[in-house]
């Protein structure tokens, strides 16, 4: 009997222990009573900061970059005093530790044989991409190394495929289908674990997310299976974890699909979606060959990819919303 | 009304808890008390609200009718009228109703000299709404977390309210709970085939068979037959507990709880015997 009560107190304090504490935040977003609403806990890890302070801005006046050094490519524009300024910022955002030499050969700053700096050129062509052309998705807010970076050489959420690796056992017991294992990506549940490869890769021809028929009593005509809406959901899972929001923060979920009764988030989501396509297919794998093995995925030897995570960390306004282009516009954002 | 002949016998007086002997009478079958009269009361005011509320809207369609809690910025205010006050007024009559109702069936079993079983178990049932209106809404600091008084939006809500929680599946309150509705359906299913098959012989002219022939019949199928009063305290067990489960669900649900709910058993992946 003793036993039995040490037991029952002990499963009480693990399970009381799994949960949080009141109070909490709460966020309406839609027509009052609807449940329409967002739910978090202020005293969550993912607490928003926001970026380093920008560095004092730099002369524009004086010889270009371009012309005083050789093998400037994409900043050539630049004065050299801003030059100087934006390569001080971008080593405090990637490698605060390795310094200038994470990515350039000290005895030869312009030598390309070092494989980062020509990451780190497609890179920064690709937050212009980013702070030009999509504006639909970042605002004026936009993004900079660090939105992703963090001061780490590698951003902490990336993704690889999966590969066969999530299937298991191919020919007996052991065959997880891809999957039933609770990954973090999907939010521990049993979804699909690889809920990006089919979807995030391309920008045409990837699988469409959209599994709702527009009418009622869809038969096979939809040509969508189960385990279709199994991959769909484990993407919006990785979504909802990646922002730090449920579903309602996009959806009414009495129509999913109904853009009418979603809210204004869901627009800026939906061109998510597409830029991470584009970033993906256009920027991150065509950048596989020149990795070196130990940056690729461990099965399938792909290159690291990007997902909503990457950038959002976390909460729905990447490091709380801030502003992270103004300072540095040469980081794209012709337009502003 | 005619009353039966022995029906008199169990009209006593006493046993009140409020009022004494003021309101210790019938209205033809029904016993009034004073809780009889709250009862009436909350109700009508209640369901005057409720039409006022339709009428004031925008639909009589009967699936559509919806009376709305308050904007979340109201919190634990009153709201306006037409701004989800009407909701707080008709949530008030609504408690106050069943909460009478349960203490009428207090004073009834006061009176037979019978134990209180009957209201408690009703008052579970009371606790899962309170939970749904009062409680969650008191620990997530607003009335506009209660749900709507309409027959599709009270739907919609549930939806809403599930995928706040990426999948309600996941809250281990609502699976004991969802596991207890199951059971005590499945019980209350064997329960009266057992009675009946019983009472129905299956040959026509047959000795109508008892007790005796129920205990046999579930030893012979699964060797333990928990008998004709322990039946009952299993079945009145069960539904309880489906109820209380319920409540707990939901009140877990936001206070104690923000995330997905597939999320928290992460306590069992990192547990210390393989973690």
């Amino acid at each position: 009997m003793t036993l039995l009560r040490i037991t029952a107190v002990a499963a009480l304090i693990t399970l009381v222990s799994a949960c949080e504490r009141p109070p909490i935040e709460t966020t309406q977003n839609g027509y009052r009573g609807t449940a329409m609403v967002d739910v978090s806990n202020p005293r969550a890890p993912e607490a928003e900061q926001g970026y380093p302070a920008a560095l004092p801005p730099a002369s524009a006046s004086g010889p270009k970059a371009g012309e005083v050094y050789q093998n400037v490519q994409v900043l050539g524009d630049l004065s050299v005093a801003e030059f100087t300024r934006l390569m001080t910022a971008m080593t405090a955002w990637v490698s605060p530790e390795a310094g200038c030499n994470y990515c350039h050969n000290p005895a030869n700053l312009a030598d390309d044989n070092v494989y980062t700096k020509v990451v780190s050129r497609r890179m920064i062509q690709m937050t212009q991409h980013v702070n030009d052309s999509w504006s639909d998705h970042v605002g004026d807010n936009g993004v900079n190394c660090y939105t992703c970076h963090r001061g780490k050489n590698v951003p902490e959420y990336i993704w690889f495929s999966q590969g066969m690796s999530a299937y298991g056992n191919q020919h007996f017991v052991g065959w997880r289908d891809g999957q039933n294992m609770p990954d973090v990506g999907v939010g521990y549940t049993s979804l699909p674990s690889d809920a990006y490869t089919d979807f995030l890769t391309a920008t045409e021809g990837n699988q469409s997310i959209r599994l709702a028929s527009a009418e009622a009593f869809a038969g096979p005509e939809l040509g969508l299976s189960i385990k279709d809406a199994e991959y769909t959901f484990g993407l919006m899972t990785n979504w909802s974890q990646a922002l730090g929001v449920n579903c309602t923060y996009c959806h009414n979920t009495r129509a999913f699909q109904n853009w009418e009764q979603s809210t204004p988030q869901r627009m800026t989501a939906h061109h998510g979606l597409n830029m991470v396509r584009d970033l993906n297919a256009n920027y991150l794998v065509p950048l596989g060959p020149v990795y070196p093995e130990n940056r690729l995925g461990e099965e399938l030897g792909d290159a690291p990819k990007a997902y909503c995570a990457t950038c959002h960390q976390g909460v729905a306004k990447p490091l709380g919303g801030a502003d992270a282009v103004s300072a540095y516009p040469s980081l794209g954002a012709a337009s502003r | 009304m005619s009353m039966l002949s022995f029906e008199k016998k169990y009209r006593v007086r006493g046993g009140t808890l409020i009022g004494g002997d003021l309101f210790d009478f019938w209205v033809g079958p029904f016993y009034v008390g004073f809780f009889g009269v709250t009862t009436v009361f909350f109700t009508l005011l209640g369901t005057a609200l409720i039409f006022y509320g339709i009428a004031t809207g925008p639909t009589w369609n009967i699936w559509q009718i919806s009376i709305a809690p308050p904007d979340i910025s109201y919190g634990l205010g009153f709201a306006p009228i037409d701004e989800g006050g009407l909701w707080q007024l008709i949530t008030i009559c609504a408690v106050g109703a069943f909460v009478s109702w349960a203490l009428r069936q207090a004073e009834i079993s006061r009176k037979l000299g019978m134990n209180y079983h009957v209201p408690i178990a009703f008052s579970v049932a009371v606790f899962a709404y309170v939970s749904l209106v009062v409680i969650r809404p008191l620990l997530m600091g607003a009335w506009g977390h209660g749900f709507p008084y309409g027959i599709m939006s009270h739907l919609d809500w549930v939806s809403n309210t599930g995928y706040q929680y990426l999948h309600f599946h996941y809250n281990p309150a609502h699976m004991i709970a969802v596991t207890f509705f199951f059971t005590t359906v499945l019980a209350l299913g064997l329960h009266g085939g057992a009675i009946l098959s019983a009472t129905n012989p299956h040959k026509k002219g047959d000795t109508v068979k008892g007790a005796y022939h129920e205990n046999s019949f579930f030893r012979d199928t699964i060797a333990y037959s928990i008998g004709s009063l322990g039946i009952h305290r299993l079945g009145l067990f069960l539904a309880l507990n489906a109820g209380f489960w319920s409540a707990i669900c939901i009140i877990i649900s936001g206070p104690f709880w923000t995330r997905g709910w597939p999320e928290w058993w992460n306590w069992w992946l990192s547990l210390p015997i393989w973690s």
